[in-house]
């Protein structure tokens, strides 16, 4: 039997839910594609009606009806509040200050927020090329708090993570002060298991919360590093029935948009 | 001044053996059948630039076409990996590539400073990122003012831009609208711009006065090719075809088929191809 049967949801759908509580109408969110995006979908078509979405392709309170496959589907501009310029994104929205939650996903991350998505190996001659930063370099130390949202494994959450794309709090403690980042930086990381925030001295991600149904020894099995708890350690409430369907019928509204009729388009 | 030229003939006038290239298109309004035209007439040794050099990049570098490479995200949007471009860096096949890679940030105001003439983009960015030590164009200024430490990154100054527009009038000047992205930098930034176009319209006298346009004397050639940035879309023309991405992460993922790919529906076809390939993706657009 699997999760979704013992307890009505699933692991994943949980990490979304979780993740789009943390989000209130007044941010300003700038949204990575994947479970951010799930996440912050959620939010705004629950508790959090007017926040503002924003992705990286220049759109700006967009609120799509379906999920973008890419960070630059069409609907996102036919929603938004106003679509600008790519470097006026990043110039005047992003380093300018307006954004309040940069919400991340990540390939590698380690305890102290910081995220590689562009080499696993070595740079020069890598085992895996993955994609890169895009945005997130600059999304990770321009937004005032950045949240970050990953499926928990032991290949994904390491001690070191083989390329800093984008920095958290470094070596933990004042390490983004001494570089000259005046952000607060991952505030908070929403995994399928838990909820985590870093140590307000040592910087280095703490759970605070359990997923229904979750121990700690499922959250140390699954996470490259010794995991520290709270001492006071919440149970996650469980999702709303008005959170899953909402979740489920946007995944659904998705499915059916991405995948379209089976029309071989790539070929004549 | 522009030219009305067939895609053949404007790619072959403004594309060389050895040149900095940028093919942008942010998601939206990706050149595919100028990429295309370039494959088929077969040029070597290219400076391909572009933020997200997404499938068209993926089939020039495949082809071997390229030199060296500038990005920011060398990603299939929301799919996940390009298995051309991964094949080139990790394995040197068809042939090693150069790579310079930059954030977004960079690569936005990089653009930019090629559009204003500045030698060099300054902004606040590749703060504590890896990035910054295994790209020695990335480094760093003082602001005379505040004592601030800013990045700097050169400016982005191709020999030739390439983009894909919704319309031109009949003297040649070009409307871009829906998610801009890059292009209107990127063409400022070139020596020469060539721009394929859903359509030529006799004038733009309707338009609302401030969208974005560029002047026909910003641009060396124009190609009206219906459907040329399939399988990317064209806001108001035709939508995203997002099964197609999907489909290439296969195709591209072994060497044969996608050799076999680019035969069929590259070498084998012409910019005509594309209209029929976007004609069930019209309907609401």
């Amino acid at each position: 039997m699997s999760d979704a049967d013992n307890l009505g949801f699933t692991p994943n759908e949980m990490m979304t839910i979780a993740a789009s509580r943390a989000l209130e109408s007044e941010d300003v969110c700038f949204v990575g594609i994947g479970a951010p995006s799930a996440a912050c979908n959620v939010a705004r078509l629950t508790h959090a009606p007017d926040i503002t979405l924003i992705y990286e392709s220049g759109t700006i309170g967009t609120a799509p009806d379906v999920l973008p496959l890419s960070i630059g589907d069409g609907e996102l501009c036919e929603t938004a509040v106003t679509t600008v310029s790519v470097p006026e994104m990043f110039r005047y929205w992003l380093q300018g200050g307006r954004i309040s939650i940069g919400f991340l996903g990540a390939a590698q991350l380690d305890k102290f927020g910081n995220i590689n998505t562009t080499v696993i190996g070595d740079y020069a001659h890598p085992k895996t090329r993955l994609p890169g930063g895009g945005g997130a370099p600059e999304i990770a130390t321009s937004s005032r708090q950045v949240y970050i949202t990953m499926a928990q494994s032991k290949r994904g959450m390491v001690e070191k993570i083989d390329f800093f794309t984008s920095f958290g709090h470094g070596g933990g403690g004042d390490h983004r002060k001494r570089l000259g980042i005046d952000t607060a930086g991952p505030t908070l990381l929403i995994t399928d298991l838990a909820i985590w925030k870093p140590d307000p001295v040592t910087k280095e991600f703490t759970v605070v919360s359990l997923h229904p149904g979750v121990t700690r020894e499922q959250v140390q099995e699954t996470c490259g590093w010794l995991v520290k708890f709270t001492e006071a350690l919440d149970e996650t409430p469980a999702p709303t029935e008005l959170e899953l369907k909402t979740l489920r019928d946007l995944q659904a509204r998705t499915r059916a948009a991405h995948q379209g009729p089976p029309t071989g388009k790539l070929h004549k | 001044m522009v030219k009305f030229l067939p895609l053949k003939e404007a790619v072959a006038e403004n594309l060389h053996d050895g040149d900095t290239v940028a093919f942008e298109g942010f998601t939206h309004l990706i050149p595919t059948a100028a990429a295309h035209e370039a494959i088929r007439q077969g040029f070597r040794d290219l400076t391909l630039i572009r933020m997200t050099p997404d499938l068209i990049y993926d089939q020039m570098i495949g082809m071997g076409m390229a030199r060296k490479v500038v990005f920011s995200y060398v990603g299939n949007p929301g799919v996940g990996l390009l298995r051309r471009a991964r094949d080139a860096i990790e394995n040197g096949f068809p042939r090693a590539i150069e790579v310079e890679e930059h954030s977004h940030a960079g690569m936005a105001n990089a653009y930019e400073a090629g559009a204003a003439g500045l030698p060099c983009a300054v902004f606040r960015g590749y703060r504590g990122a890896g990035l910054a030590a295994v790209n020695p164009n990335i480094k760093s200024v003082t602001c005379p003012f505040t004592g601030e430490v800013l990045a700097a990154v050169p400016a982005i100054r191709p020999d030739v831009t390439f983009i894909h527009a919704q319309k031109a009038d009949r003297k040649g000047n070009v409307l871009v609208e829906g998610i801009i992205g890059i292009q209107k930098e990127a063409v400022l930034a070139a020596k020469r711009a060539v721009v394929t176009v859903e359509e030529v319209v006799d004038n733009f006298a309707d338009l609302h006065p401030n969208l974005t346009v560029l002047p026909n004397w910003t641009i060396a050639a124009i190609s009206v090719v219906p459907g040329g940035s399939h399988p990317s879309y064209t806001h108001g023309y035709y939508e995203r075809d997002n099964a197609a991405y999907l489909e290439w992460d296969e195709i591209a993922a072994d060497r044969d088929r996608f050799q076999a790919w680019i035969q069929k529906n590259v070498i084998e076809s012409s910019a005509d191809d594309f209209a029929c390939r976007v004609e069930h993706l019209r309907k609401a657009a």
